[in-house]
């Protein structure tokens, strides 16, 4: 076996130095009725290129985002990953390091943490940012909890125009805790009213934007409306490159944005893995969940980072911790950090232009045919559509034709009939004119 | 200054005796030194080339940023530089001897980082029909079988995210399980030496937290464990092998007794590799066990994540599982997304979308790769490297619990008592002979603990040449020569570091100098 590098004379010698006479003595202290004495009922071991073979006959099965039209979003967007990223993540010395717990040897990663926690902080418009978390969902979750820790109240009240993954993971994630969450109704039409439901007990208010829909909302009045309850505003980002173009939340007055990173970095692969964002405000960092990294110097003076406040942290904390996490999401925020780095500025800001004409063009082209209206009035990249027909049927007609035409809103949103014929549609820099026009071409044939 | 373990976390004020040159450049040879990434732009400068937008009707709604955000402007070549001269400051399984006990740092396949950036997979979008994503699906189902028989489990949850996500996951089960049954149960055993993200999750699952104390050869004292269990004690938490390296050899009866009470057994399966083929926990009577796809089966650990933590559970807990999940029709696979029908007693959802694909992909080709032998193979020669470094160094340190170990030898701090060396500086006395150190201070029931994991990926001389370097240390310790450690590492790129400092007065982010005029580097209003 390749991977093992022990002969079967040197086991022996091994098991003589040790002083026991089998490899089975190891396990003596298995109970007998329990151990296993043959093979697991599972195929043997196979060589590097059978295995390839496998997984490239697995792949053949599927339909690739890369080789066709492309419109899927909802909270995973497709976007070109560069080539730099994606090599330095696989450099040894980033694959296949443990978490830094000795910093002396691990700076690489503890600088690229830290730059990732800067450049999380940038461009949410907040003061800090943590080393990640698993994805946005979970952020998003984490964050309510931090809300109910720095409230010290119970209750979160959640956007009915929240990703709802990110609503049901917030939901689960509490239904055992003392703290309860309140999910309001979606509203197709925006300006969701949240007066009737702020008051002296609600520990925060949890908005999207853009929301799930794609509308671009200012939530700078209700912010304000948050702050003079006492209560604070998460705000969920899940297409993280619209912060190049739009208002950030921290400018709007949020109190904790939570996000989704995978935009920036991060290739789709199903669903996972992807990388959560958490900002806040300095004054918070003490309830903040997850891994910190944290400036200091080493005894020669030199400028260095550690791993930092983990008197938060469960390894030390136990039940008292803020939070049971005890990993971030490692490669993804590292490769967030280096496409970030490769735009930059300009290019972040060109970036999120790009999306914002493409999904414009796109809106353009079907706004033209007939039976089909846009739903919102504003969008980043991605707004929702009503279909002259159901949703789902009109998406597994368009993916007969090798086309990926949207996600049906009722996939999210189930037993909604008056959501039925709706589409959610994203438009990203991977999409050509080409693109639009076969998506365009087939939607008029099929509705 | 001492934290809560007794581990000093700023650098003792010592001279450094090291022939200090200093470089006009601050680099030295091969030693490269990279500024932050903030401090190397240059406005105007761009590492991506993109289309240039065409020009259209903006549907901003007028929410246009109208701050710069501050990010520098590079060019592809410094960026691949910037992140190659950090790579070199690591230290990694693929450059050396990672022996971190409870971690299993073994060799990561290359076949693995291949497979899971194929196109129509890497690439796959997961809100594809599903009728577009067959092999995607077929890859998850496939894996949850392996997962099913490595472990003889009828059912696993897949979503989990990491460790411990899935403690969460298992937990969470366990609690609606109760609950089904009108049962408000209340309290969650956990044994002394449990890691410490057992107790957190428990917390979060709203249960109440009691500590078992371990009897003196590291097993968990069953009488005191019988003594706690009653009505309202809903489950135990039990690492297996546990974290002192050692199999609980009492674990078919705790099994039973838990369940006699009414409970479940959570098993954490950070420790699997020890048991591959040997012993199925099915077969131990657990009801509900994670697997961190990143330990035992190698999808890498990447400084820190991510993670996959697939739970494995019982007939009893399978019914409560969260969404979403795999199915097999006459149509195909298909995937159970909401909380209704099949899934109507699901606890919930735990993360977005359908899991961690690219570390079940990754974990898969592992699988296949080594097959039901190579499994077996695996547990037998981490174990038989663990006693192999157990029986050398046996001379030289101290085994609280002495006789046969599991994955990983555990050593307490009794050999360096009285030479002015803690575990710590022993550790970074390591680093110096370019070993990477063991877990340090962990499990903390043991005094100044030493855990090395070697797993089953280290050769025979690797392994010597580490017992020799060990032994040399301890020697050399004892032998009255304590600066040399407490001025250690010599060696790496950074000496010691001020932890106390770095918490004291935290800086998380950097932030532009105050006058600095720079176009596009002053920070936005929030800073």
């Amino acid at each position: 076996m390749r991977y093992m590098p022990h002969t079967a004379e040197e086991r022996q010698e091994m098991l003589v130095k040790i002083g026991v006479s089998s490899v089975d003595d190891l396990f003596a202290d298995i109970p007998q009725e329990a151990r296993l004495d043959g093979l697991l009922d599972l195929p043997l071991h196979e060589s590097e290129m059978t295995v390839e073979r496998n997984f490239r006959t697995l792949a053949a099965k599927n339909l690739s985002p890369y080789m066709t039209p492309c419109f899927l979003g909802a909270g995973a967007y497709q976007h070109h990953v560069p080539s730099v990223a994606d090599h330095i993540i696989q450099r040894s010395e980033f694959l296949t390091s443990y978490t830094p717990y000795q910093p002396e040897i691990s700076q690489g990663t503890l600088q690229a943490l830290f730059e990732f926690q800067t450049q999380v902080a940038m461009i949410t418009g907040m003061e800090v940012a943590n080393a990640s978390m698993y994805d946005g969902a979970t952020s998003c979750a984490e964050a309510v909890l931090m809300a109910c820790r720095v409230t010290r109240r119970k209750k979160a009240v959640v956007s009915g125009n929240l990703h709802p993954h990110y609503r049901d993971v917030t939901r689960t994630t509490l239904q055992f805790t003392e703290f309860e969450t309140k999910n309001l109704p979606p509203v197709l039409e925006g300006n969701e009213d949240f007066d009737e439901h702020i008051g002296s007990d609600i520990a925060c208010v949890v908005v999207q934007n853009p929301d799930f829909f794609g509308r671009v909302q200012d939530f700078t009045a209700l912010a304000d409306k948050c702050h003079e309850a006492g209560a604070l505003l998460i705000v969920v980002v899940n297409e993280v490159v619209s912060l190049g173009a739009i208002i950030p939340p921290g400018d709007m007055g949020a109190d904790i944005v939570a996000g989704e990173g995978q935009s920036i970095g991060v290739p789709l692969s199903f669903g996972g893995p992807y990388v959560g964002l958490l900002a806040t405000r300095q004054k918070f960092v003490r309830q903040m969940p997850g891994r910190l990294c944290g400036q200091t110097v080493d005894q020669d003076g030199k400028r260095g980072f550690v791993l930092t406040l983990s008197t938060r942290e469960q390894h030390i904390r136990r039940e008292k911790a803020t939070s049971n996490i005890c990993t971030n999401a490692g490669l993804c925020s590292l490769t967030f950090t280096i496409h970030m780095s490769l735009l930059g500025e300009t290019g972040f800001a060109k970036l999120a232009k790009l999306n914002h004409s493409q999904a414009v063009t796109l809106a353009e082209k079907l706004e033209a045919i007939d039976g089909i209206e846009i739903v919102n009035d504003t969008f980043f990249n991605e707004f929702t559509v009503r279909l002259s027909g159901d949703a789902s049927s009109i998406v597994e007609k368009l993916a007969a034709k090798d086309i990926l035409g949207g996600v049906p809103v009722s996939r999210l949103i189930p037993d909604n009939p008056d959501m039925s014929d709706l589409l959610l549609v994203a438009a990203t820099e991977t999409c050509s004119l080409s693109d639009m026009d076969q998506f365009v071409a087939a939607l008029k044939e099929v509705l | 200054m001492l934290n809560n373990k007794g581990r000093p976390t700023q650098p003792a004020a010592v001279d450094s005796t090291d022939p200090q040159m200093e470089t006009f450049t601050g680099n030295k040879g091969l030693e490269l030194e990279s500024p932050l990434i903030f401090e190397q732009g240059v406005p105007g400068r761009i590492g991506v080339d993109m289309a240039e937008p065409e020009t259209v009707k903006s549907r901003l709604g007028g929410l246009d940023r109208k701050d710069p955000i501050g990010m520098p402007d590079l060019s592809e070549p410094q960026v691949l530089r910037h992140f190659v001269r950090l790579s070199r400051q690591n230290y990694a399984i693929d450059s050396g001897f990672y022996p971190l006990g409870s971690c299993t740092m073994k060799h990561n396949p290359r076949i693995n980082e291949k497979v899971a950036r194929l196109v129509g997979l890497g690439d796959l979008h997961p809100m594809q029909p599903t009728s577009t994503v067959q092999g995607a699906l077929e890859i998850i189902d496939s894996l949850a079988h392996w997962l099913k028989t490595i472990t003889g489990m009828p059912a696993v949850a897949m979503s989990p995210a990491a460790g411990a996500h899935g403690e969460l996951c298992g937990v969470m089960a366990i609690r609606a399980a109760h609950e089904a049954r009108g049962e408000a149960r209340t309290r969650i055993l956990v044994p002394e030496s449990a890691h410490g993200t057992n107790p957190a999750t428990a917390a979060l699952c709203g249960y109440k937290v009691e500590a078992v104390p371990a009897r003196k050869d590291g097993r968990m004292d069953l009488d005191a464990f019988a003594a706690k269990l009653g009505p309202d004690v809903a489950g135990v938490m039990l690492t297996n092998p546990n974290t002192c390296g050692l199999f609980e050899t009492d674990v078919k009866k705790i099994a039973d007794l838990v369940h006699e009470a009414g409970g479940y057994f959570y098993c954490d399966g950070a420790n699997l590799n020890a048991i591959l083929g040997r012993v199925r926990p099915g077969d131990l009577g657990v009801d509900a066990m994670h697997i961190n796809l990143h330990k035992t089966f190698s999808t890498p650990h990447g400084g820190g994540g991510p993670g996959s933590g697939p739970v494995v559970l019982s007939d009893a807990l399978a019914p409560f599982a969260p969404v979403p999940f795999v199915t097999r029709g006459k149509e195909g696979f298909d995937l159970v997304e909401q909380t209704e029908g099949a899934a109507q007693q699901s606890f919930g959802r735990m993360k977005g979308f359908h899991g961690q694909m690219g570390m079940f992909i990754r974990a898969l080709a592992y699988m296949q790769s080594h097959g039901a032998d190579g499994l077996r193979q695996i547990a037998e020669d981490a174990v038989l490297n663990a006693n192999y470094v157990r029986v050398g160094l046996q001379d030289k340190l101290h085994s609280p619990f002495p006789g046969i170990c599991m994955h990983e030898a555990l050593f307490d701090d009794s050999t360096l008592k009285g030479t002015g060396v803690t575990t710590l500086d022993l550790a970074k006395a390591m680093i110096d002979e370019g070993y990477h150190p063991m877990t340090m201070y962990f499990p903390l029931v043991v005094h100044g603990a030493m855990l090395i994991e070697p797993t089953e990926s280290e050769s025979r001389q690797t392994l010597d040449l580490f017992i020799g370097a060990m032994s040399h240390l301890l020697e050399k310790a004892k032998a009255g020569e304590a600066d040399d450690f407490l001025t250690a590492p010599h060696f790496a790129p950074r000496r010691r570091l001020d932890e106390t400092g770095a918490a004291r007065n935290p800086v998380l982010r950097w932030t532009a100098p105050e006058n600095s005029d720079k176009e596009g580097t002053a920070l936005s209003a929030a800073s």
